[in-house]
Parts: C-alpha cells; sequence; structure tokens
C-alpha cells in the first residue's frame, strides 16, 4: 500500500457518492440500535427508491447525542433529524431536496458547537464495516507516512512532542511510555488496546470500537512499528457484542488490504491482531490483571515493578494503551505533534471523550477540548439538569473519581486539576446528579461497586471495602453513629495507601469527596435520622435499637 | 563493571546496611535482625505482596512499598516502624479478624498461629469493626488432613506450594472479593481431588485453616521452615 493506492480507493469512494445527490446517515450505535436503527435504516432504503430520489442511506457510528436517538443526518445539507422512527422513514425521503422536516429537525448548534472532534471526526460520518469509508477519510494516510517516511525514533518523537497522555485514567505520558518498550530488550514484544471499559456510566471505548474501529487499529499499528511489536491484542468485553463483531470486521479487511499481516506497505514491518474477549471483570482493567486474563490466568493484579513494559504479557516487554490513546494517534503522526499540542490546557493537551450520563438533559458522547469548564461541559453542552431540579454534583472517574459539587464547576478539565480537588479523570464517564440524589446513597453505590469488583487479593481491598459497604448501609439506613463515620473515615485511608493496586487505592474516593463535600448529609443521616434528599429507607424503629455486639 | 553481585548500602531503620542488587528490602532486613511483619511471604514461596502488612516507607516517596516485593537502590533510606503504618497494620489485622469466624479458643492453632501472634505483636486488643460471621463450610473430606474455610485468611501459601514446591496444583482461588474461596480442583471435595498427600499446604498455613486431622485440640505446631531446606537440597541435586 503506497499513498497512490490509498488516494485511488479514496477517490473511487469519492465517484461512487457523487452518484448521489444525497447521503442519508443512520446512527447505528448501540444506543440507536436499541431504538431499532436498523429497521430504520431498512425503511429508509426503500423509502428512497419508491420515491425515486438519488440517494444513499449509510450506516454509520455514534453521532453522539444519544438522548436524541435515534438519529439521522442528511448530508450535504447537514439537517440532523432526532427521535426518528421508521414509520418516518417516508417522510425524510419525500422532504430530500426540499424543506426540512421542522418536527423531527434537531437544533441544537450549542451542543455541537463547543465540541472539538478528533477521536471522533469519522464518528458518524462512515460506516464502520467499510475500511474504503476510512480510507477516504484521510486515513491509513498516518500509518504509510510512518512505514514509509519515519524512523520508529521519529514517530516516538511526534507522540512525545504531542503531550499525549494515556487516556485510561491514569495520564501516563504516552511518548514516555512508548520509549521505554521501545529500549526494552528482546526480539519479541506485544502491543495491547485496553477495551475493558468498566466504569458505571461509561461508554466511549465502545463508541470508538463500534463507529471508528480502524482508527484504532491503525493507531496499533504505527504503536507497534514504533516500539517494534509484531504482535497486538485488543481486550474488549463480551458485553459488547457489536464492538467485538466490527472490530473483527475491521481486522478482516485491513489484512484483506494489506494493511495487517506480514510486510505491510512492502516494508520489512510485520503486524497482527487478535480479540480477546474480557469476561467482565472491573479490575482486569488494570494493566497487570488484563495481562493475566489475556494469559489465560485468574484477572488478578501484581505488584508493580516489573511494569509490563519490562516484564509484560508472557514476560515479554508490553505496551498498553487505551482504545481512546491509540484513536489518537494517527491524526498526532497526520498533521504531527505540535498541532495536538495547540490543544487543551498546559499539561493535558488535546481533546478528550467523555460520556454524559445521569440528571442530564444532552445525554452522550462529547469531545471537549482539554482545559473546558466542567460548567461549559454540563450546563453548555449537556443542555443542565432537566425537569426543573437543581444541580448537585457531578461523578467524573467513576468509582475511581470523586463526587465534585456545584462550586467547583468552573475548573478547567485536565488530569491533574481532577486529582487536586479529589476526584480523577477516569477514562471519561461524566455521572450528573440532581437534588434527588442522596450522596450518602451515591458512596455506597460506589462502594458496592467496588466490593464486588475487588478480584479479592490484597486484605485492604477485599475486607476493607466490604467493611466500608457496611458501615455506609448502616448510615444509610439510619443506624450509624459518629464513631461509624469515624471508622470509615480510618477504613478510607488504610485502603487507599496499603492496597495493591489502583482500583484499592482509588476505591474510597467516592467516599472521601461527598465526605469533604456533603458532609451535612452524612450528619443528617447519622444524627438527625433523615434523608434530605428523601432516597434512603431510614427506619426509625432500627435506628433506636443498637447495632448488634459481637464480643471476641 | 565488576563481575561479582553487586552491592548497594541503604539505611534501614537508621542502621546503614549492604545488600545484593536485586535483593528485596524484607530480605535485607530480616538478615540484619529488623523484624519487618508478613503473612503471605514465606521464605521458600515466590512472593504476592497480597497482606500488605509488610508495607514500609521509603524516604522521598509519600507511597508506601510493601517490603517483599519492592527491591533496593542504592542509598535507599527505609523506615519500618512509624505511627502510620502501625495504624495500618493494626487495621489490616482487624480486617482479617472480622472477615470471617477466627475463634481462637476452639482453634487447633492456638498458641502457635501466625495470624494470633502478629495481632499480639500489633496490640490488637480488639476490633471495633463489625464482625462479618459469614456461614462458611468445613471440608473434612481427605483422610488425613481438614480445610476450614473459616480460619482461612486466603493468604494463598498452600496455592503456591501446591503449585510451585509440589507441582499438583490442586488448590486454588475461586469467587471474587470478599466470596473469594480456596477449592481444590475444580470445586471438588478435597478428599476427590488429585491430592498428593504430601501435607505441605498444612505445614505453611499460617492458621488453623488447614490441619491435620490426628491432632488433638490446640496441639498442632506447624514447620514452614521446612521449605527453604527442602528447595537447597533440590538444588544441591
Amino acid at each position: 500500500m503506497t499513498f497512490e493506492e490509498l488516494e485511488q480507493i479514496a477517490e473511487a469512494v469519492r465517484a461512487e457518492n457523487a452518484k448521489f445527490d444525497h447521503e442519508i446517515n443512520v446512527c447505528m450505535g448501540t444506543g440507536c440500535l436499541s431504538q431499532h436503527s436498523d429497521k430504520l435504516r431498512d425503511e429508509l432504503t426503500k423509502a428512497v427508491s419508491a420515491a425515486g430520489k438519488k440517494a444513499f442511506v449509510r450506516r454509520t457510528g455514534c453521532m453522539g447525542l444519544c438522548a436524541a436517538g435515534p438519529l439521522v443526518l442528511v448530508d450535504p445539507e447537514e439537517i440532523l433529524y432526532q427521535h426518528v422512527k421508521a414509520s418516518d422513514a417516508e417522510a425524510v425521503a419525500a422532504s430530500l431536496g426540499g424543506e426540512p422536516i421542522a418536527a423531527l429537525q434537531c437544533d441544537l448548534r450549542e451542543h455541537f458547537d463547543q465540541q472539538v472532534h478528533v477521536v471522533l471526526e469519522n464518528s458518524g460520518h462512515i460506516d464502520p464495516e467499510k475500511i474504503d469509508d476510512y480510507i477516504a477519510r484521510d486515513g491509513y494516510q498516518a500509518l504509510v507516512k510512518a512505514l514509509t517516511e519515519m524512523s520508529p525514533n521519529d514517530v516516538i518523537q511526534q507522540i512525545t512532542e504531542s503531550g499525549l497522555r494515556g487516556r485510561g485514567g491514569g495520564g501516563y505520558p504516552t511518548g514516555l511510555k512508548w520509549g521505554t518498550v521501545a529500549k526494552a530488550g528482546g526480539d519479541l514484544k506485544y502491543v495491547i488496546c485496553n477495551g475493558d471499559e468498566g466504569d458505571p456510566g461509561a461508554f466511549m471505548d465502545r463508541s470508538v470500537l463500534e463507529s471508528d474501529p480502524q482508527r484504532v487499529l491503525e493507531g496499533m499499528s504505527i504503536a507497534a512499528y514504533a516500539v517494534g511489536a509484531s504482535k497486538g491484542y485488543v481486550y474488549v468485553r463480551a458485553e459488547y457484542p457489536l464492538a467485538v463483531a466490527r472490530f473483527t470486521n475491521c481486522l478482516r479487511d485491513a489484512r484483506r488490504r494489506g494493511l495487517l499481516g506480514n510486510n505491510i506497505c512492502n516494508t520489512p514491518f510485520n503486524f497482527d491482531v487478535e480479540i480477546r474477549l474480557g469476561a467482565g471483570a472491573f479490575v482486569c482493567g488494570e494493566e497487570t490483571a488484563l495481562i493475566a486474563s489475556i494469559e489465560g490466568k485468574r484477572g488478578q493484579p501484581k505488584p508493580r515493578p516489573p511494569y509490563p513494559a519490562v516484564s509484560g504479557l508472557w514476560g515479554k516487554p508490553t505496551l498498553i494503551n487505551n482504545v481512546e490513546t491509540f484513536a489518537n494517534i494517527a491524526p498526532i503522526i497526520r498533521k504531527g505533534g505540535k498541532w495536538f499540542a495547540g490543544m487543551g490546557s498546559e499539561r493535558s493537551k488535546g481533546t478528550k471523550v467523555f460520556a454524559l450520563t445521569g440528571k442530564i438533559t444532552n445525554t452522550g458522547l462529547v469531545e471537549v477540548p482539554m482545559g473546558i469548564k466542567l460548567r461549559d461541559i454540563i450546563e453548555g453542552i449537556g443542555g443542565g439538569v432537566p425537569d426543573g431540579h437543581t444541580f448537585k454534583a457531578v461523578q467524573t472517574g467513576g468509582p475511581s473519581g470523586g463526587c465534585l459539587p456545584a462550586e467547583l464547576l468552573d475548573i478547567g478539565v485536565s488530569y491533574d486539576a481532577l486529582v487536586k480537588v479529589g476526584a480523577m479523570m477516569g477514562s471519561g464517564g461524566m455521572i450528573v446528579m440532581d437534588d434527588t440524589s442522596c450522596m450518602v446513597n451515591v458512596a455506597r453505590f460506589f462502594i458496592e461497586f467496588c466490593m464486588t469488583e475487588s478480584c479479592g487479593k490484597c486484605i485492604p481491598c477485599r475486607a476493607g471495602t466490604a467493611q466500608m459497604h457496611t458501615l455506609l448501609t448502616r448510615i444509610c439506613n439510619g443506624s450509624g453513629t459518629m464513631a461509624d463515620l469515624d471508622l470509615l473515615v480510618d477504613l478510607c485511608a488504610t485502603v487507599k495507601e496499603t492496597s495493591l493496586c489502583g482500583l484499592g487505592q482509588t476505591a474510597p474516593n467516592p467516599v472521601l469527596s461527598t465526605l469533604k463535600y456533603f458532609r451535612n448529609e452524612y450528619i443528617d443521616h447519622i444524627v438527625h435520622k433523615r434523608c434530605p434528599a428523601g432516597v434512603c429507607n431510614i427506619d426509625t424503629s432500627a435506628a433506636a435499637q443498637n447495632p448488634l455486639e459481637v464480643l471476641a | 563493571m565488576s563481575t561479582g553481585a553487586e552491592v548497594k548500602t541503604l539505611i534501614i531503620d537508621g542502621h546503614e546496611v549492604s545488600a545484593r542488587a536485586g535483593q528485596t528490602i524484607l530480605e535485607v532486613a530480616r538478615e540484619h535482625n529488623i523484624d519487618i511483619p508478613t503473612l503471605c511471604h514465606l521464605d521458600g514461596l515466590s512472593d504476592v505482596g497480597a497482606c500488605r502488612l509488610c508495607v514500609v516507607e521509603i524516604k522521598g516517596n509519600n507511597k508506601l512499598f510493601p517490603a517483599c516485593v519492592t527491591t533496593v537502590f542504592e542509598g535507599m533510606e527505609v523506615t519500618t516502624v512509624t505511627e502510620r503504618l502501625q495504624k495500618h497494620r493494626k487495621t489490616i489485622l482487624e480486617l482479617l479478624f472480622a472477615e470471617r469466624n477466627h475463634i481462637c479458643s476452639v482453634c487447633v492453632s492456638n498458641g502457635h498461629c501466625e495470624l494470633q501472634t502478629l495481632g499480639q505483636q500489633q496490640g490488637v486488643t480488639h476490633v471495633p469493626l463489625p464482625y462479618r460471621n459469614p456461614e462458611l463450610p468445613v471440608d473434612a473430606s481427605h483422610e488425613r488432613f481438614t480445610l476450614d474455610h473459616n480460619r482461612c485468611i486466603l493468604c494463598t501459601r498452600c496455592v503456591r506450594v501446591c503449585a510451585e514446591i509440589e507441582g499438583a496444583h490442586i488448590w486454588d482461588v475461586m469467587g471474587r472479593g470478599i466470596d473469594s474461596m480456596i477449592i481444590s480442583d475444580l470445586h471438588q471435595p478435597w478428599g476427590e481431588s488429585a491430592c498428593t498427600r504430601c501435607g505441605k499446604c498444612v505445614q505453611v498455613c499460617p492458621t488453623g485453616a488447614l490441619f491435620d486431622k490426628s491432632k488433638v485440640g490446640a496441639d498442632h505446631p506447624k514447620y514452614p521452615e521446612f521449605l527453604p531446606w527442602l528447595n537447597l537440597m533440590r538444588e544441591a541435586q
């Protein structure tokens, strides 16, 4: 494959598309599919040919605004229709070339205009199961450029210059990680893509894999070239069947086009990728546990060092990056590290995809430059809290993150700023809560998640989260005491400081952050025996009894 | 470059000590009679860093490091006893005592139990946490030994000794988090498993979870010291 061949493919796709007057893009991400957008597409295809219009109906990946699904985007007019049902197909077909249907039209300029799409640039515009569509939008230019014009060291230089940091949550500088693996000895190295997205309320990685799988694969191939790896694994949760199917298809197409396999682009570079399905354990998102899982072992973390960069999969140097990190690679190589470093804040460069969920009007996927204020994401792009309720907190970073109150909405979103206030970037889940949420109950929910998802290897996480859950349950049902609260705080410190892996070390964050910003709610439950949000079922008779005492 | 093992010098609790490169803090500390409490570590087995009792502080880093898996570096300053560490160690022991049903007075290992000894050393006088009192089974299907899950602390010494030393690997861990359990084979009764009846797991078990049926009451000393000796003899062959 050369630049000329890529251009030929792109030209062929453009020529094919030019035969039509209109392109009707139907979102077929998981969200819209659950509302039968597949049926809608079939109906649209029929309606278009029945109406005799020269229009092409295309299946695409996620368009982002999941709350308004199923979504249909008509190009070149750029008309976006929301909540389109199969019965609307004829009306849509009839309106082509004429006036748009006002009743269906989605007018959310504010939602889209504040976003900057890098990772999601192709989402909603290409058919995720057609490699040619991807190539027509500059796909694989970066891989060909890297293989034919750049040395592995040049690639790492560009990534380092871009300031890209790991999008899985930790924020480790990607260039530094690549450099470490590249310098590690040994002729066999591995590249792993971590698609084990397990945070409640997060679906960024799933959407990227479903909407633009080739971009992730291209990122992996460039990484493999840079670090000298010849084999890659994509670790995806089995709960993401659509992502798995589309990625399987993506691998097959790339092999057919000679973009995966032996002697890629007529260079000595060989690289092949296999998919590994995760059985749905949250801890397998931790890199050492993920490696154990790929090796067929029990998914539990190992102490680091040795880091995977030195001794990873089957003891070989291994590069592990998140789906979104790999999705950022191709544009960086194509446009240069400087371009990427021009976006974002001082120490967090580029853009970040967030999954907005919870009590928010525009539920869905957004991509924003780093450094944007939380308020702009929630009130601007997200459209604020619906139904006249007031905003109470936003939970970022999943079970490892924290709940931030309204006072902190003006902080800029970056790795360091979020850690400073007791939350974290995480993989990018953002759960908005309004005045109907009880923060003690929220903390209990996340601790329950960590308790059931703990692997059970180290004592602080295994027994500590279980004890924290017991104490929080007491507080929620009104039988908690101030002594329980002190015990909870002590446990948080031990679990945070002594746990083996990141899951345990960050498990107390939801409790600590709610205690920091919403302590009065804890006091209300314990002292006044009432739940301000009216969520917890406080049994006053149970509260009157002393908790059961057991003598040792 | 010297051809022999590289020597590192470091400070543990104010004592200047020397070590070979690649040694762990725990090894070096024990060579110099500095005691660091451990539970999952056993000389002769691989380390998993699971019990977190051996955490120590290293100057210049706010994080805590498990001594059993952290290797020494030149100029390292290690502190093994501080108020913060003692508090965490005590909490970890309390978590263990509250996790399952550890009732010393009716245990075969009373008086020679590593968990009990550590509790005494670290000053655990009572457990402020709510006891979980889980209902757990006892597997007495083996002709010589018994597994009492109530006393198990999931240190996985039995799993490691069976897999690494005996080579049978009949033990493993089932389930997740607080529901984790030691199982034999694919969760079959111990007596019906492929157990070779060597008894190594019983000797290395730090509590009374694995015990010999022929021992009565609290008369069950264990001799985990056999393990380094066994490894030494094997290497000599």
